[in-house]
C-alpha cells in the first residue's frame, strides 16, 4: 500500500510498460501451444505406427475366456469388449483409420477449396458468381444429412467416407479464401505485381496466396478435428467403417449396449478422440499466433 | 537484353565516367569503408562488394541507354482517352477526353488536385483498370509496338509489355511490396520476369540495381523484408524493381507524396538521374506543381478529368494561360510568407455529373456567362504547343504569373 502511495506516476507507467514488454518478449511461451500440440500429435502418430510393438494382441484377436474384462486385467491394459478383443489394441489400430481421415480428407479439401476460393476471389465477375452459387448450394443442405445421403448412395466404406468429405467440405475453405483474396487483391503490391507484367497465375500463387493462406490453414486444423468427429459419428450410425475393422466411432457405437456394465468400451475410444482433438486444436491456436503477422 | 556482367574487384573504373555516389548524402548509410569491413568480418563473398567505390561502368551496364538514337521521336501518343468508372453512385467520368504525346527521353509532368484523373490516366495507359470497374475508349499508341491501340491489347500482349516496356511506380512504397517476400526475392522476380538469365547473372543484376538506386550494402539488404526498410529506401527498391527490365517508359504516380521533403528531393533527383542515364521517357504525376516544374520538360495540367493546359514547363510557370494553373501557382507556399496559406476556393466538381461548359467556372475568378455554356476545347495559346482550355486565355496571360504566396483572386 505504501509503495503505491509513494510511487511516482512515471514509475507506475514504467512498471506497467515493462510488464507488457515481458509479455511480448516471451516468444517461446507464445509458441507453447503449437509445440505441445505437435508433441501430442507426434505421440499419437508414433503410437499408431508402432501399434504392433505396443500391443500384446491383434485388434481382432478374440480372447474367448475373457469377454468384457475390466481395465488392468493382465494382458488387457484397457480391458476387452464383448467378444474378448483387446480395447487398447483396437484403439491403436483404429487410430490409423481416424488419423488417415483427418489428414487425407482434410488435406484434399484444404487444397481444393483454397484454389477454388483463390480463383473466385481473384477473377470475380461471372466465375466468382458461378462458383459461389455452387458453394451456396452445399451450404443450403444440412452438412451431416448431405454426407449421410452420399454414403447411403455409395455404400459404407472408407473410400466413400473420403469421397463424401471431399465432395462436401471444400466449400468452407473456398468461402474463407475468397473473402481473404478479395481484400488482398486490392493491395497495392498486387497492382504493382501486375504492373510488372507478371502472369495472373504468378500473381495469384506467389503474391496473393502467401498473404491469405493463414486463415484456411488455421481453419483446416479445426476441420481435421471435425472430420475425426464426423468419421466417429458415421461409425456410430453404422455408416462408417464396417466391423470387424476397428474405428473409434464404431467402437463407441458398439459399446453403448454395455455402457452400464462395461464403461471402458466407450470411455477409452472417446478419450482417444479427445486426445487427437486437443492436439489439432492446440496446433491451430499455435499456428494462428505464428502465422498472423498483425499480432506480432 | 542487357547482359549483367559479373564483376570483380579488378575491373578498373573508366577515367572519363562520372563517379557514382556510393551512399546517400544525409542518410544513415555507413561509409564504404565501414561497410566493407563489416562484410569482410561477416565472411561474405566479396565479389562486387569488395569494390570500395561502385564501378560506374557496371552501373552503366545495368541500366544502359534504351534508345539514345531516337530522342525526339514520339514514344507514346494518347488520343481522346476516356475512362469511365462504375461506382455505386453512378458513372464517374474519371478521364474525359485526354490527348497528349510523349517523345523518347522526354519527362512529362501531369499535375492537378486529387481526383482530377491523373492516376486513372496512368493506370489506363498501363491497362490496370479492371474491366469490371471501368471502361476506356480512345487510343493509346505505344509507337515501338506499332500503330495499334494498347486498349485493344490482349492479356498476353499486356503481360509482355508491362515491366519490359512500360513500368510504373506507386504512391505509397510501404504497401507496394509484398510483405511476405524479401526485397531480394521480389527484385529477382522482376529481373527474371522478362529475361532469361542464369541464377548468378540475375543475382548480380539485382545487386547492381539496388546499388544503382543508392541502397547501401545491397547484397545484405536483399535478404531484408520490406518492413525492415524505411519509406525512402522502399521507394528506391521499388524504382529498382520497376527498372529491372529496362523499360522505355516509366510512369511515376505520385512517387514522393508519402515521403518527407528531404527524401522527396533525393528520390526525384534519383529518378531524373536514372532517366538521363537510360534515356527512357517518364511521366511524373503529382499534385505538387513545385515538384513537377523542377523535373519535367513539359507539363499537363488536369482538372476534372480533362487537360486544361499543356505546354513547356518554363512557359507554363512564367505565363500560365488557364486560371486554374494560375491559381495552383498562387497556392504554392513560399518561405517567409506570413498569414493564411492561399488556396483555391471550392472543390473540384463531381465527375458523375460534371457541369456544362467550363468545369472550372464555379471556382474561377474570371467567370462569365459564356464560360457556363461554351463547348470547351483546348485552344492554341501562344504557340510552341502551349494549349489552354480557356477562351479568355489572353487575359489570363496578361495578368502574368501568379504572385507566389499571395491571394489568387
Amino acid at each position: 500500500m505504501t509503495t503505491l502511495l509513494t510511487a511516482s506516476p512515471s514509475e507506475v507507467l514504467y512498471k506497467a510498460a515493462s510488464k507488457a514488454a515481458g509479455r511480448r518478449r516471451s516468444v517461446a511461451l507464445r509458441r507453447l501451444p503449437l509445440i505441445i500440440g505437435l508433441a501430442l500429435l507426434a505421440i499419437a502418430i508414433l503410437a499408431i505406427t508402432f501399434a504392433p510393438l505396443l500391443t500384446s494382441a491383434a485388434p481382432n484377436q478374440i480372447d474367448v475366456l475373457n469377454p468384457l474384462a475390466p481395465p488392468l486385467t493382465p494382458g488387457h491394459l484397457l480391458g476387452t469388449d464383448q467378444f474378448g478383443r483387446d480395447v487398447w489394441s483396437r484403439i491403436l489400430y483404429g487410430g490409423r483409420i481416424d488419423l488417415a481421415i483427418a489428414f487425407g480428407a482434410t488435406s484434399v479439401t484444404l487444397v481444393g477449396g483454397t484454389i477454388i476460393g483463390l480463383v473466385a476471389g481473384y477473377f470475380g465477375g461471372k466465375i466468382d458468381n458461378v462458383l459461389m452459387r455452387i458453394v451456396d448450394l452445399f451450404f443450403a443442405f444440412p452438412f451431416l444429412v448431405l454426407i449421410i445421403a452420399i454414403i447411403a448412395m455409395l455404400g459404407p466404406s472408407i473410400l466413400n467416407i473420403f469421397l463424401a468429405i471431399w465432395i462436401t467440405s471444400w466449400v468452407a475453405y473456398a468461402r474463407i479464401m475468397r473473402a481473404q483474396v478479395i481484400v488482398a487483391k486490392k493491395q497495392q503490391y498486387v497492382l504493382a505485381a501486375r504492373a510488372l507484367g507478371y502472369s495472373r497465375t504468378r500473381v495469384m500463387l506467389r503474391h496473393i496466396l502467401p498473404n491469405t493462406a493463414s486463415a484456411v490453414i488455421i481453419f483446416s486444423m479445426v476441420d481435421a478435428i471435425g472430420n475425426i468427429a464426423l468419421a466417429a459419428a458415421l461409425g456410430f450410425l453404422g455408416l462408417g467403417v464396417q466391423p470387424p475393422t476397428p474405428e473409434w466411432g464404431t467402437m463407441i457405437s458398439d459399446g453403448q449396449n454395455y455402457i452400464t456394465t462395461a464403461w471402458w468400451l466407450t470411455l477409452f475410444p472417446g478419450l482417444a478422440i479427445v486426445f487427437v482433438g486437443v492436439a489439432f486444436s492446440l496446433i491451430g491456436d499455435g499456428l494462428a499466433d505464428v502465422l498472423r503477422p498483425g499480432d506480432r | 537484353m542487357i547482359p549483367a556482367e559479373p564483376t570483380g574487384p579488378g575491373v578498373p573504373a573508366g577515367p572519363g565516367l562520372p563517379p557514382v555516389e556510393p551512399g546517400l548524402p544525409g542518410q544513415t548509410a555507413p561509409p564504404p569503408d565501414a561497410e566493407l569491413a563489416e562484410l569482410a568480418g561477416a565472411g561474405l563473398e566479396t565479389g562486387e562488394e569488395a569494390a570500395p567505390v561502385p564501378d560506374p561502368e557496371v552501373a552503366e551496364a545495368v541500366l544502359a541507354p534504351v534508345a539514345s538514337s531516337a530522342v525526339g521521336t514520339p514514344l507514346l501518343t494518347v488520343e481522346d482517352l476516356r475512362t469511365y468508372l462504375a461506382t455505386g453512385h453512378g458513372v464517374v467520368r474519371a478521364v474525359d477526353g485526354v490527348s497528349f504525346s510523349l517523345a523518347q527521353a522526354e519527362v512529362l509532368g501531369i499535375v492537378g488536385e486529387s481526383g482530377c484523373g491523373k492516376s486513372v490516366t496512368c493506370r489506363t495507359i498501363m491497362g490496370l483498370v479492371p474491366k469490371s470497374l471501368g471502361h476506356s475508349n480512345g487510343r493509346v499508341i505505344y509507337h515501338p509496338r506499332g500503330e495499334g491501340s494498347l486498349l485493344d491489347a490482349s492479356q498476353n500482349q499486356w503481360q509482355a509489355l508491362r515491366g519490359s516496356q512500360l513500368a510504373m511506380i506507386f504512391q505509397d512504397p510501404m504497401t507496394a511490396l509484398n510483405p511476405v517476400l524479401t526485397v531480394g526475392e521480389q527484385l529477382l522476380e522482376a529481373v527474371n520476369a522478362h529475361a532469361k538469365l542464369t541464377r548468378a547473372e540475375a543475382q548480380a543484376r539485382a545487386v547492381e540495381l539496388l546499388r544503382r538506386v543508392g541502397i547501401p550494402a545491397p547484397q545484405r539488404r536483399m535478404r531484408d523484408y520490406p518492413f525492415q526498410f524505411s519509406g525512402g529506401m522502399l521507394q528506391r527498391a521499388l524504382i529498382a524493381i520497376a527498372l529491372a527490365s529496362s523499360p522505355r517508359l516509366l510512369l511515376a504516380d505520385e512517387p514522393t507524396t508519402s515521403l518527407d521533403v528531404i527524401i522527396q528531393d533525393q528520390i526525384l533527383s534519383l529518378l531524373l538521374e536514372l532517366q538521363q542515364d537510360t534515356g527512357m521517357s517518364m511521366i511524373l504525376v503529382s499534385h505538387d506543381l513545385a515538384v513537377i516544374t523542377e523535373v519535367c520538360d513539359r507539363i499537363i495540367v488536369m482538372y476534372a478529368g480533362q487537360v486544361v493546359e499543356q505546354g513547356r514547363a518554363a512557359t507554363i510557370i512564367t505565363e500560365p494561360r488557364h486560371p486554374y494553373t494560375r491559381a495552383l501557382l498562387g497556392a504554392l507556399p513560399q518561405a517567409g510568407h506570413q498569414g493564411e496559406l492561399p488556396s483555391i476556393p471550392g472543390h473540384p466538381p463531381s465527375l458523375i455529373d460534371p457541369p456544362a461548359g467550363c468545369r472550372f467556372a464555379p471556382r474561377c475568378p474570371l467567370v462569365t456567362d459564356k464560360c457556363l455554356t461554351w463547348e470547351t476545347e483546348l485552344l492554341d495559346a501562344g504557340g510552341d504547343g502551349h494549349l489552354a482550355r480557356c477562351w479568355r486565355h489572353e487575359e489570363v496571360a496578361r495578368q502574368g504569373p501568379a504572385q507566389q504566396g499571395t491571394e489568387v483572386q
